[in-house]
C-alpha cells in the first residue's frame, strides 16, 4: 500500500450522489449511555466480538511496545555488528542472530525491532497531521459552503493532483538533496511533512461529503431552528456525527503510511542509515536477495504485519461502524 | 390469461379447506433473528382474498401488514426474516412448499405488487418503458419495439399524459403521484390476478393520494383483480375497502366487512383506532387517542398482546391469548369479550 | 449535460495551473546554485551559465518563471535538459512505455478485481468470501516494492518463467508481472468497492422490485444489480489510470522498465529541474482528463446526474 491516496478503503469514489455512507444520526454520541446505545456505543458492543480486532489490536500493541521500548525484546545492538569487525557478515538465522545478520554483520532481529520505532512514529504523526488538517479544511468546506468550498476543494484537487510517489519525492529531494547529511529528526519530519502535505485532501473529501450530508439532516436543522450558533452546531452536532468514517480512514491510514514511509526510504529519498527502519533494511538488501534472503525477509515481514494490522483494525471499525453492513 | 403457474389440480387444495380462494394466507408465522434477539413479526395471520374483492389490511407500523405482503410475494430478506410456520395458498397450492422458480412465475402475473415508495422501487438508471417493458420481453417473448409499445399503453391506462413521449424518461423525472402511477402501471403489465399495493399513498400529497386510490379502485374494479390494499389510514380504506382485516403485534386482532366494522367494532383496538380519527361534527373535543405503545416485537406481552394498553383488560387477558373466532358468518375478533362488545349499543 | 461538461472544464483549469505551479515552484524554488554539480567536478563555463539563465529567465522570480514557462509550454516547447536534448523527445520515448504498463495493469485490475467483487458481493460469508477478503487484505497491505521484488525474484530468478528485467521494447507478454505488481493495491480495492457497491445494492428496493416482477434471477442481477453497482467501480478504474501512471515509478525501477518513472526519478537525482516538471505536467494532464472523462462516464452511467 505504498499509495495512501488511492488505497482508502472508506472514501466512495468522488463525487458520487447520494447519501454519504457511514454516519446515521440514531443518537450516535450523546455523550450519555442512552437505552439505545449510541453508534460508538453500539461499535464497541460489535467489536468485541470480533476476532478480526483482537488480533490486530494484539499485534498493534506488540509494535507499539517494540517502538517503546526495543530492549525488551532483544538485548543485542541494531547498529554494532554481532562478532568482530565484519567476522560475522552475512550469515544466515542462527541460535544467537534469530534472523541472520547483515552485511556489516548485524544482528537482522535487533534491527527489525528497532525499525518499529522510527516507521510507528513516522506513519502516527502523519496520519495524525493529516486527519487534523484535512478534517479541519473539510468541515470548514461542507459547513460554509459556496465559494469557500468551492475554493477550498480546486485547492484540495490541486494537492491531489500531483501524483503521491512523485510528489513525495519532489518534495523530499527538494528540501533533503542527497548527501547533504541531515540528521535523522529532520528527515522524519521532513517525511511527515510531505505525506500530510499530499494526502490531506482524501481527509477533506470524506469530511466534507459527511458534513455535506449531516448539514441537510433534520436533527441539524433542528438544532439551527432553535438558534444554535454555528460554532455550536460545528463542535456539538457535525463534528461527533462525521467523525466515524474520517477515524476508519485514520486508521487505515497509519498502515498505509508504515508502507509509503518504507517505500521512500527504499527510494533513497526518505529515511537513511545510521537511521533503522524497515524501509531502510529492505532497500540496504536488495542486492543480496540471491545470498540473504533472511535480510529482506524479516524486515519485509514485520513491515507487512503493521501493515496488515492496521488495515484489519481499520476494517472490523468500519464493519462495527457502517450500521448498513451489519 | 394464460394459467400455466395454476396446477389444475384441486386435491391441491388440501381437503376439509374451503378451496376457490384466489389467495389465502393462513397462520402465517415470520420472525427476524436479530442481533437482540428473535422478534417474532408475524404470529399466525390468517386471511384471504377473492377475485374482485378490496380486503384493506389495516394497522400500524410494526404490526407486521407489510412484512406479510413482503412474505406473500417471496421477497423477504432472509436473513434477518424467516418463515417459521403456515400455509400461503394461491388457487389452494401452497407458495411456500413450491418451487423457486414455480413462485418466480407467479409474481408478476398472479400476485403482483405496488410499493410504498416509487422513487427507491424504480430503477433509477432505466428508462420507466425499459422497466414496463422488460416484463413483456422476459414473460412474454415479446419484441423490443413490442413491448415498449404495450408498455406506453400501459402507462396511458394509469392516465399519463403523454405516454409516448414519457415512456423514455427516468423515474427521477416524474413527479410523486406520476410515479407512483408508473409503479402501478409496472406492477399490472402482466395482468396479475391479484395485486398487493403496501401504503401505496402514504409517501404522496393528500390530493395526489385520492387521485391514486380513486385509479386503483378504478383498475381493480375493470380487471376483477383482488386487491390487497395495506394502510394505516382509516381514512382511504373506507372508501375502497369490501373487507378489512386488522392487524396488532402480527396478528389479526379483527375482521370485518368495512361497514360492520365501522359501525360496530368487535375489538378494543379496532375502537381505539376508530376514535382516534378527527371528526368534522364532533369540532372542539378532545382527540382520543390510545394509551401506551405497540409493544416491542422481541417481547410480546404474554396472554393479549393488546391487554397492556386496553382499556376494559381483565385478568384473563394477561393469561389467554384470544383466537380469532368467527362472530357470525361475517366477522371475527380476537377479544376475550367480543360477543359483549357486538351485543352493546 | 452541456453545462455540466462545460462546469467540469472550467473546474479544471484552476487545477491544471494550480497543480503545475504547485510542482513548479517545489522543483525551482530549491534553495541553492541550480548549476551545482551540473558540469562534472569544475564549476560551468560563464557562457553557459548565461545561455541557460536567459533561456530558463532564472534572475526573474519563480512565479514569473513559472508564467514564462507555461507559455512556452502552451506552444508544444517544453524545453531542454541542460545537455540540450529536447525533453518533449524524453517524455515521447518513455511515456508509451508507461502507458502500457498503466494499461496492462488496468486490465489485470479490472478483470481479476470485477470478479472477486462481483462473486463475493453476490455470495458474501462464503469459502470464497473470506478468501478474497483476507487476500485483499494481504494485497492492500504489502507495498508494491516488496511484492515487485518477491515476484521478481521468484518467478524470474528463481523459477526463471520471466525475464527479471524488461526489455526496451517493453512487449506486452513482458508486462504482465510488472503490471500485477502496480495495480495489485487497486486490484483489492476494486474487489472491495465492487463487493460492497453489490451488497449495498442487493438490498436497494428497485432489486427487490425486480423480484417482485418475477424477473429470472440471472436477468435481476446481471441487469438491475450490475448496472447500478458498477457504476462506482467504473469510474474508480477511470481514474485509476492516471494514478497507475503517476504510480509506476517504483514498479518502473524494479523491473527496469524505461517509463517515465525512471525518467523522472532520473531527472530528480541530477537535478534536472525542466525535465521534471515537464513529465509531471504530461501526469497531471493524464491525470486530469482521465477526471473528466470519468465525470462525463458517470453522467452517461447514472442519468440522475444529466440534469443537474
Amino acid at each position: 500500500m505504498s499509495d495512501p491516496t488511492s488505497g482508502s478503503l472508506v472514501t466512495s469514489p468522488p463525487e458520487q450522489p447520494g447519501p454519504v455512507a457511514g454516519t446515521s444520526p440514531a443518537g450516535a454520541l450523546t455523550g450519555k449511555q442512552d437505552k439505545p446505545r449510541g453508534l460508538f456505543g453500539d461499535a464497541w458492543y460489535d467489536l468485541r466480538r470480533k476476532p478480526l480486532f483482537w488480533i490486530s489490536a494484539a499485534f498493534i500493541t506488540l509494535f507499539i511496545l517494540m517502538a517503546a521500548f526495543p530492549f525488551l525484546f532483544t538485548t543485542a545492538s541494531p547498529t554494532l555488528p554481532v562478532g568482530s569487525g565484519l567476522s560475522r557478515s552475512l550469515e544466515g538465522p542462527s541460535g544467537d542472530a534469530w534472523f541472520g545478520t547483515d552485511i556489516q554483520g548485524r544482528d537482522i532481529f535487533a534491527r527489525t525491532i528497532y525499525g518499529a520505532r522510527a516507521s510507528i512514529i513516522v506513519a502516527v504523526s502523519a496520519t495524525l497531521g493529516t486527519v487534523l488538517l484535512g478534517a479541519a479544511v473539510g468541515v470548514l468546506a461542507g459547513f460554509r459552503g459556496g465559494w469557500v468550498d468551492a475554493l477550498l476543494s480546486r485547492l484540495a484537487d490541486v494537492f491531489f493532483g500531483i501524483p503521491f510517489v512523485l510528489g513525495a519525492i519532489v518534495i523530499l529531494f527538494t528540501f533533503n538533496p542527497r548527501g547533504a547529511g541531515s540528521n535523522e529528526w529532520k528527515i522524519m519530519g521532513l517525511v511527515i511533512l510531505a505525506l500530510c502535505l499530499l494526502v490531506w485532501p482524501v481527509a477533506m473529501r470524506i469530511m466534507r461529503s459527511s458534513v455535506l450530508a449531516a448539514k441537510q439532516s433534520d436533527y441539524v436543522v433542528a438544532a439551527r431552528a432553535l438558534g444554535a450558533s454555528n460554532t455550536r452546531i460545528i463542535f456539538k452536532h457535525l463534528i461527533p456525527n462525521c467523525l466515524a468514517p474520517v477515524l476508519v480512514y485514520a486508521t487505515i491510514l497509519i498502515g498505509a503510511y508504515i508502507g509509503a514511509e518504507a517505500t521512500l526510504s527504499f527510494l533513497g529519498v526518505g529515511l537513511q542509515s545510521p537511521v533503522v527502519s524497515w524501509g531502510v533494511m529492505i532497500s540496504d538488501s536488495q542486492n543480496y536477495l540471491r545470498v540473504a534472503w533472511y535480510w529482506l525477509l524479516f524486515p519485509s515481514a514485520f513491515l507487512i504485519t503493521a501493515v496488515l494490522s492496521f488495515v484489519m483494525l481499520g476494517e472490523a471499525v468500519r464493519e462495527a461502524l457502517d450500521p448498513k453492513l451489519r | 390469461m394464460s394459467n400455466v403457474y395454476v396446477a389444475d389440480k384441486p386435491s391441491a387444495a388440501r381437503e376439509g379447506r374451503p378451496s376457490g380462494r384466489l389467495l389465502e394466507v393462513e397462520d402465517l408465522r415470520v420472525e427476524f433473528r436479530t442481533r437482540d434477539g428473535v422478534a417474532k413479526v408475524i404470529n399466525g395471520v390468517t386471511y384471504h382474498v377473492d377475485a374482485g374483492e378490496t380486503l384493506a389490511v389495516l394497522g400500524e407500523s410494526g404490526s407486521g401488514k407489510s412484512v406479510t405482503a413482503q412474505t406473500i410475494m417471496g421477497i423477504l430478506d432472509t436473513p434477518p426474516g424467516f418463515v417459521t410456520g403456515g400455509e400461503i395458498r394461491f388457487h389452494g397450492k401452497d407458495m411456500l412448499t413450491m418451487s423457486a422458480e414455480e413462485r418466480r412465475r407467479i409474481r408478476g402475473e398472479g400476485i403482483a405488487m405496488v410499493f410504498q415508495d416509487a422513487l427507491s422501487a424504480l430503477n433509477p438508471v432505466f428508462t420507466v418503458g425499459f422497466q414496463i417493458a422488460e416484463q413483456f420481453r422476459v414473460r412474454r417473448g415479446m419484441s423490443r419495439r413490442d413491448a415498449k409499445k404495450r408498455a406506453a399503453e400501459m402507462l396511458d391506462q394509469v392516465k399519463i399524459p403523454n405516454a409516448k413521449q414519457r415512456v423514455n424518461e427516468y423515474p427521477h423525472q416524474f413527479s410523486g403521484g406520476m410515479r407512483q402511477r408508473v409503479m402501478i402501471a409496472m406492477s399490472l403489465a402482466l395482468d396479475p390476478e391479484v395485486l398487493i399495493a403496501d401504503e401505496p399513498t402514504t409517501a404522496l400529497d393528500v390530493t395526489v393520494q385520492a387521485q391514486i386510490m380513486d385509479l386503483l379502485g378504478e383498475l381493480q374494479r375493470e380487471r376483477q383483480m383482488g386487491l390487497i390494499l395495506i394502510t394505516h389510514d382509516l381514512g382511504v380504506v373506507a372508501d375502497v375497502a369490501d373487507r378489512i382485516a386488522v392487524m396488532y403485534a402480527g396478528r389479526i386482532v379483527e375482521e370485518a366487512g368495512v361497514y360492520e366494522l365501522y359501525a360496530k367494532p368487535a375489538h378494543p383496538y379496532t375502537i381505539g383506532l376508530l376514535e382516534s380519527i378527527p371528526r368534522i361534527d364532533e369540532k372542539g373535543q378532545q382527540l382520543r387517542t390510545i394509551r401506551g405503545l405497540p409493544p416491542s416485537l422481541l417481547r410480546i406481552p404474554t396472554g393479549c398482546p393488546f391487554h397492556p394498553r386496553c382499556p376494559m383488560a381483565q385478568p384473563v387477558c394477561a393469561e389467554k391469548v384470544p383466537p380469532l373466532l368467527q362472530l357470525g358468518s361475517t366477522r371475527a375478533s380476537a377479544c376475550h369479550f367480543a360477543e359483549e362488545l357486538v351485543k352493546r349499543d | 449535460m452541456g453545462r455540466y461538461v462545460l462546469r467540469r472544464l472550467l473546474q479544471l483549469i484552476p487545477v491544471f495551473f494550480g497543480t503545475t505551479l504547485l510542482i513548479y515552484a517545489l522543483v525551482w524554488a530549491v534553495p541553492g546554485d541550480p548549476f551545482a554539480g551540473k558540469c562534472g567536478d569544475r564549476a560551468c563555463p560563464d557562457s553557459y551559465v548565461q545561455f541557460m539563465t536567459e533561456k530558463y529567465h532564472l534572475d526573474d522570480p519563480w512565479p514569473l518563471q513559472y508564467v514564462f514557462y507555461m507559455g512556452h509550454l502552451l506552444t508544444g516547447d517544453f524545453g531542454q535538459t541542460f545537455g540540450g536534448r529536447d525533453i518533449s523527445e524524453i517524455i515521447a520515448q518513455a511515456y508509451p512505455n508507461t502507458l502500457k504498463l498503466a494499461l496492462v495493469g488496468l486490465i489485470i485490475e479490472a478483470i481479476i478485481g470485477l470478479t472477486a467483487g462481483v462473486l463475493t458481493g453476490l455470495r458474501r460469508n462464503g469459502f470464497l468470501d473470506n478468501l478474497v477478503l483476507v487476500s485483499t487484505l494481504f494485497l492492500l497491505a504489502i507495498p508494491t516494492f516488496v511484492s515487485g521484488f518477491l515476484l521478481q525474484f521468484i518467478l524470474g530468478v528463481q523459477f526463471k518463467i520471466i525475464d527479471p528485467t524488461v526489455s526496451s521494447e517493453a512487449r506486452f507478454s513482458e508486462l504482465i508481472v510488472p503490471g500485477f505488481v502496480l495495480a495489485s493495491v487497486s486490484m483489492a480495492y476494486v474487489a472491495r468497492l465492487t463487493r460492497t457497491s453489490i451488497a449495498e445494492n442487493s438490498r436497494s428496493d428497485y432489486v427487490r422490485t425486480a423480484v417482485a416482477k418475477g424477473l429470472p434471477q440471472r436477468r435481476v442481477v446481471g441487469v438491475h444489480l450490475l448496472r447500478n453497482s458498477l457504476i462506482p467501480v467504473v469510474t474508480f478504474l477511470g481514474t485509476d489510470l492516471g494514478s497507475l501512471m503517476g504510480g509506476a515509478i517504483v514498479t518502473e525501477g524494479i523491473f527496469s522498465i524505461n517509463g517515465i518513472g525512471r525518467e523522472v526519478f532520473r531527472a530528480i537525482t541530477t537535478k534536472e529541474s525542466a525535465t521534471v516538471v515537464g513529465i509531471v505536467v504530461v501526469l497531471v494532464m493524464v491525470y486530469l482528463l482521465m477526471n473528466l472523462l470519468v465525470d462525463l462516464l458517470y453522467a452517461a452511467l447514472d442519468p440522475r446526474i444529466r440534469y443537474e
